[in-house]
């Protein structure tokens, strides 16, 4: 199937997927409640941060920081490296594989498609509680919110490709599950979820730059809160599209070299 | 009474034995737990590397509460996690009959149906915590203080337990719990830091709704020898308190079975 008739049927497969998200809603909010995780370091950090000052880190900019964190890991968040692993096991993948929309397409569709339910439920109380309690801190130049909307697309690709290319790792090696706990537990400390990156140590820095997690959450947050002049954010934007293509190179390796050994069990 | 506890020997023996048989997964498994507790150690180092003391808790005295904390979710991670899943799946699929069939105990059964021991391999990082934070002080804890500190730390996991057997029992009702545990384990995250953090409406929840302080920062306060007459009393009676109410609610569930296929 060409190209073209794919991106054609790509509106409806999202109206399937919100559909599905929507049946759901009552699991997809308990999902939201669980990525509460932000609150709570807001509130260690707010602790931390409260008399005194760290870096440009004052009560106010925490409060910031973290409800901004929690708004983009609810724009970029993703889960297909759970559900890959479970059509993998369970041989659902190849009745994907007969259809003729290319799988990685209709996982991006499904994933795409939950957004709205997910940002619906959350967002708009993040956003009015972000603007009431720290409004401040809030980054004002547009060109800057520009840059904003492109780098939390690219955090949103870099994510759904991780998340793509370990579900096709499962095709490799049975389970990769596993492989994705190391990674959340990279994500968390190293993407700016649990600490913003700005506080760790210079050397740390560093090397977190040349390290994919960063450019998942914490740029876009950073952008947010005002933490760049605009030719910076650029920068570091280029930096991010960077990453965003080489981690769909590996998803494109994986993916070739998985769907070859892939014997769709009990299928 | 002793029937009960070579029941117990046996069902030990035989999670032992099915540990055995997966080993590759599970000293993975051990070595993941392990990854995750040191990589959310990160936080901790970042904090204390700019500030002397939070909340009033310094650096070897947060390792207290990280370390009680590590121990409890070794528990959770090795023994009642495995157990619960076990029987939520039972539950659904209707093989729950079999348990009510034995003479025994329904909770007791369940409670013990599996353990995990690669996961609990925490245990080991909780004692090496200990050790560094005590170190870091500069003393070491006197054995009034262990004791004591050793029964709110058996406080916390009964009330840790309780939690979950609610969560089962709520089972009963509506099948599908998976996240229900999920979401669970995110709040219980926060235990990992000292209470006396946490303000207004989390600090509230924290308290009574989800006991977090009770659980991790009671027992640390007691290694430290700071634990009074409301934190010992208050972690007994609130242990027993969620064991007798988590019984309850699990006697009233199981009444209100029906079976899978009936």
């Amino acid at each position: 199937m060409s190209v073209r008739r794919s991106l054609q049927a790509f509106p409806t497969m999202l109206r399937i997927g919100f559909a599905e998200a929507l049946a759901y809603r009552a699991e997809m909010l308990v999902w939201i409640l669980s990525t509460t995780m932000p609150l709570v370091m807001l509130a260690i950090w707010h602790a931390v941060a409260r008399d005194e000052p760290i870096g440009r880190f004052g009560g106010d900019e925490m409060i910031a920081y973290f409800l901004a964190t929690f708004i983009v890991r609810q724009l970029t968040g993703s889960w297909l490296a759970w559900m890959i692993n479970a059509e993998v096991r369970d041989g659902t993948l190849g009745l994907r594989l007969l259809r003729p929309v290319h799988p990685l397409l209709s996982y991006a569709a499904d994933a795409l498609a939950a957004l709205p339910v997910r940002g619906l439920l959350s967002i708009p109380i993040a956003t009015v509680a972000l603007v009431v309690f720290a409004g401040p801190e809030l980054e004002t130049r547009p060109a800057v919110w520009v840059v904003w909307l492109f780098a939390v697309l690219g955090g949103w690709l870099i994510t759904l490709a991780v998340n793509l290319a370990i579900g096709c790792l499962a095709m490799l090696i049975e389970s990769s599950i596993k492989v994705m706990d190391v990674w959340l537990a990279l994500y968390f400390v190293f993407s700016g979820y649990m600490l913003p990156v700005e506080l760790f140590p210079d050397w740390a820095r560093d090397v977190l730059d040349w390290l994919p997690f960063r450019y998942q959450l914490g740029l876009p947050v950073e952008l947010m809160t005002g933490a760049y002049e605009l030719e910076h954010g650029l920068v570091m934007l280029g930096r991010q599209w960077i990453v965003v293509a080489a981690t769909f190179g590996l998803v494109a390796l994986l993916w070739r070299a998985g769907v070859r050994r892939f014997a769709a069990f009990g299928g | 009474m002793r029937g009960y506890l070579s029941l117990l020997a046996f069902q030990l023996r035989t999670s032992f034995a099915l540990a055995l048989q997966y080993r590759v997964d599970f000293v993975l498994e051990g070595f993941i737990e392990v990854f995750w507790t040191v990589t959310a150690l990160v936080p901790l180092f970042v904090i204390y590397d700019v500030r002397e003391a939070v909340a009033g808790w310094s650096f070897g005295e947060a390792l207290m509460v990280t370390g009680c904390f590590t121990l409890l979710q070794a528990v959770l991670e090795g023994v009642i996690s495995p157990c619960m899943t076990l029987v939520v799946e039972q539950i659904r699929k209707g093989t729950f009959d079999f348990v009510l069939l034995k003479p025994k105990d329904s909770q007791f059964l369940v409670s013990t149906a599996r353990v995990m021991p690669w996961r609990a391999v925490n245990v080991v990082t909780a004692g090496v915590l200990f050790a560094v934070g005590f170190a870091e002080i500069g003393r070491a804890p006197a054995l009034l203080d262990l004791a004591v500190a050793a029964a709110l730390l058996v406080a916390g996991i009964a009330i840790l337990y309780s939690l979950w057997m609610v969560a089962a029992s709520v089972a009963f009702w509506v099948v599908k719990i998976d996240n229900l545990t999920f979401l669970f384990s995110s709040i219980f995250d926060a235990a990992r830091w000292p209470s006396s953090v946490f303000r207004g409406f989390l600090r509230v929840l924290f308290t009574f709704v989800i006991p977090l302080a009770v659980m991790t920062t009671f027992p640390a306060q007691a290694l430290l020898g700071r634990a009074g007459t409301v934190e010992i009393v208050g972690g007994l009676g609130t242990a027993v308190l969620a064991l007798v109410v988590s019984r309850r609610l699990w006697v009233r569930a199981v009444g209100r079975y029906t079976s899978a296929s009936s």
